[in-house]
């Protein structure tokens, strides 16, 4: 699309006062581009066929910068709201995108975000059912904000609950961690430094599928352990099924450059935010399996063991250090913040 | 990680855990002096390694714990008055009487947080009409930089710049702690990255008075095991020498450069310790051609006071008289989310050390 076409090169208020303007901005970016039969009714929603159970899940995407190293808000809006959709075992099929912008948006930015959103829901396998637009003053948002909510059927074998996890139960993740956090951290003002970091932002619904159809109900979770990091889900799965949770800290997958950056900002990679990472835990007769079945694909190269669940010291997570000390892993609280020396 | 990776030899590090129990013979209380060391010794679990004689005493060397109440204030006064606050991240977490720069960051304040005070002086260019001010805390290591970013804003001729300066020296702590009646410390280990900065000089005279070893170490698990090797040797055989276990980075003579610049824009004075009090010559002052650049004047914040909640025992533990769990709010009314004084809050302080890592806590 050619933006001098359009005839404005910034969103201003008027195009979230649900007139002519908005109208325009609509017939002109987000129809045509999302354009589907759900979408081309041009209704206030849309009817779906449903049968059986769904999963269910809405995010809100607030990211700065909105440009990063490896995506842009509008594919993390995607990507996170599918993954939270497969993380209960289920195939996101439709969402819905709803879009704050603060007025003043270059229109080739929002239209940027609005394409990789396009490519990256094609990619995911989902459909963009309804959505939502409005423009707030300036300085009273932050470029732009995104809300997707996801649904779709859950896997006929799927019996995803905290409750069926046992001692005894492997923890498994299927990537490196800390990627994300890091790529934001190294381009967010003031902070920047230089590296190769890229986010690991990515669609894991057809590798959740894959497991649930090999393995099926003797997948007792999926996680995801996007904002406060691996240590923050682990430590709320502890607490939700008073067990222990036992981690190998030496086995724990850090590419090289964020270790060094987590090192020179003074954050631990445990604790820093991912996207394209999940967390399941699994019987064990079966843990080994499903560590050789992810890594033979894309998404789970790096798949690796990182610990099991315990019957001692239940509600916590302890980990084990390549020393042979033990320290205990808390959730985290507020933002981690670097460090004066 | 190259210099990092080699110190994290889990095996070498067993190793020197294993020469500490043969070497020894009886109860040795030791101080790290600096809350990365703490930090280390925690997070590595080395506490549980050691042999239950050798036991470690937690030091006062960390700059968000040390940083009197009354500075908290103060900065957040001058957010609240809409000057731009710039800080380290982990002083605007801390809380002051009322709040935390956090809180008046979430009320309307502009603080931002930074790696590097230069980065402070650039923003006082980019706002001429705003007043911009550094939280300049900690000890030797940060004075350079924060005394650079005076010098920076001089050669500009920038107006708009200030520090509220609250920086404290190692070695008068040492000595503070030395000449309390209830101290049973034999041993120090040196902080490694002062002592980048300053060298070994000071530290001599200190080892003859108190005839007490000092060994300056590292941050890394094989850095601390062998500083505390070598501390234990010391204490067998009754020496009392200054020896240097990070000699990777630290120089006998420290960083000249960086000297040259503290000395150029601060002059040793009294300074207020959190929950220790006033100690004598145990801080910089900005020397006075460089008072315009000192915002407790500038902006007559001078006389805030800020009394410590009744509760909190932070100048004991500080002082290394008692473990964070021996206290009685430990974990209870006092945790990270709502800490009653700065040794729960900043990642170096014990207290929060202990409650993230400790296994004192694993039942």
């Amino acid at each position: 699309m050619d933006i001098s076409d359009l005839g404005f090169d910034t969103i201003n208020l008027g195009h979230g006062s649900g007139g002519l303007m908005t109208r325009e901005l609509l017939d002109r970016i987000i129809f045509k581009v999302f354009s589907n039969p759900y979408l081309d009714q041009k209704h206030d929603g849309s009817l779906i066929n449903v049968e059986g159970q769904i999963a269910i899940s809405t995010d809100s995407f607030v990211v700065s910068p909105i440009f990063f190293k490896g995506g842009n808000i509008g594919e993390l809006a995607v990507h996170g709201t599918v993954n939270d959709v497969a993380m209960c075992g289920a195939m996101p099929k439709y969402i819905s995108l709803a879009f704050i912008v603060e007025e003043g948006l270059a229109i080739a930015e929002f239209l940027k975000i609005v394409h990789s959103i396009k490519m990256t829901a094609d990619e995911c396998g989902v459909q963009i059912i309804t959505g939502d637009t409005k423009v707030v003053e300036r300085g009273k948002g932050d470029k732009i904000f995104i809300n997707t909510t996801g649904f779709g059927p859950v896997h006929p074998k799927a019996d995803i609950a905290a409750e069926k996890i046992r001692n005894g139960d492997k923890i498994i993740i299927n990537g490196n961690i800390a990627q994300h956090g890091m790529a934001i951290m190294s381009q967010r003002e003031g902070l920047e430094f230089e590296s190769d970091i890229v986010s690991d932002t990515t669609n894991l619904n057809f590798l959740v599928w894959e497991l649930l159809e090999a393995f099926g109900e003797k997948i007792h979770l999926f996680r995801d352990p996007t904002r406060g990091g691996l240590a923050s889900v682990l430590s709320e799965i502890a607490t939700d099924i008073k067990k222990g949770v036992t981690l190998n800290e030496q086995v724990l997958p850090v590419e090289k450059q964020v270790a060094a950056a987590c090192e020179m900002l003074g954050l631990d990679p445990l604790y820093v935010a991912n996207e394209g990472l999940f967390v399941t835990i699994v019987d064990a007769t079966i843990a080994d399996e499903v560590v050789a079945l992810m890594r033979k694909t894309s998404k789970g190269k790096n798949a690796v063991c990182i610990g099991e669940i315990t019957e001692e010291h239940p509600s916590k997570v302890v980990l084990h250090s390549g020393l042979g000390g033990k320290r205990i892993i808390t959730p985290m609280i507020g933002e981690q913040l670097p460090r004066i020396c | 990680m190259k210099y990092l990776n080699e110190y994290r030899d889990f095996e070498a590090t067993k190793g020197y855990l294993k020469l500490i129990e043969a070497t020894a013979s009886r109860q040795w209380n030791i101080m790290e002096i600096c809350g990365g060391q703490t930090h280390g010794l925690v997070k590595n679990g080395i506490l549980d390694l050691l042999p239950e004689h050798v036991q470690m005493i937690h030091g006062p060397g960390c700059p968000v714990c040390v940083t009197p109440m009354n500075l908290i204030d103060k900065a957040v006064e001058l957010l609240e008055n809409g000057i731009i606050v710039c800080s380290f991240g982990d002083m605007v977490r801390v809380p002051g009487s009322n709040k935390s720069l956090l809180e008046a960051k979430a009320k309307g304040g502009d603080l931002r947080i930074l790696y590097s005070p230069l980065e402070a002086v650039q923003i006082a260019r980019q706002n001429p009409d705003k007043e911009v001010v550094f939280f300049a805390v900690g000890f030797e290591t940060t004075a350079p930089a924060n005394a650079l970013s005076v010098l920076h804003a001089k050669k500009e001729g920038l107006t708009n710049y200030s520090i509220l300066v609250s920086h404290v020296l190692v070695p008068p702590a040492m000595e503070g702690i030395l000449d309390d009646e209830l101290c049973n410390i034999q041993a120090f280990l040196g902080a490694g990255h002062v002592c980048a900065i300053m060298g070994l000089e000071e530290y001599y005279p200190l080892a003859e008075k108190y005839k007490i070893p000092i060994v300056v170490t590292g941050f890394e698990p094989l850095d601390l095991v062998q500083g505390i090797y070598m501390a234990v040797k010391q204490l067998e055989a009754g020496t009392h020498t200054v020896e240097n276990q990070y000699a990777r980075v630290v120089r006998k003579e420290g960083n000249v450069a960086a000297k040259k610049v503290i000395q150029n824009v601060f002059e040793v004075g009294d300074r207020e310790w959190r929950g220790i009090g006033t100690i004598p010559n145990s801080g910089y002052i900005l020397k006075h051609e460089y008072r315009a650049y000192d915002a407790e004047s500038k902006f007559g914040v001078g006389s805030i006071k800020a009394p410590e909640h009744p509760d909190c025992i932070a100048g004991e533990i500080l002082r290394g008289i008692k473990k964070p769990h021996q206290c009685g709010q430990f974990g209870k009314t006092c945790n990270p989310s709502n800490p009653l004084g700065a040794p729960m809050v900043s990642s170096e302080g014990a207290c929060a050390a202990y409650y993230h890592f400790s296994s004192n806590l694993i039942s």
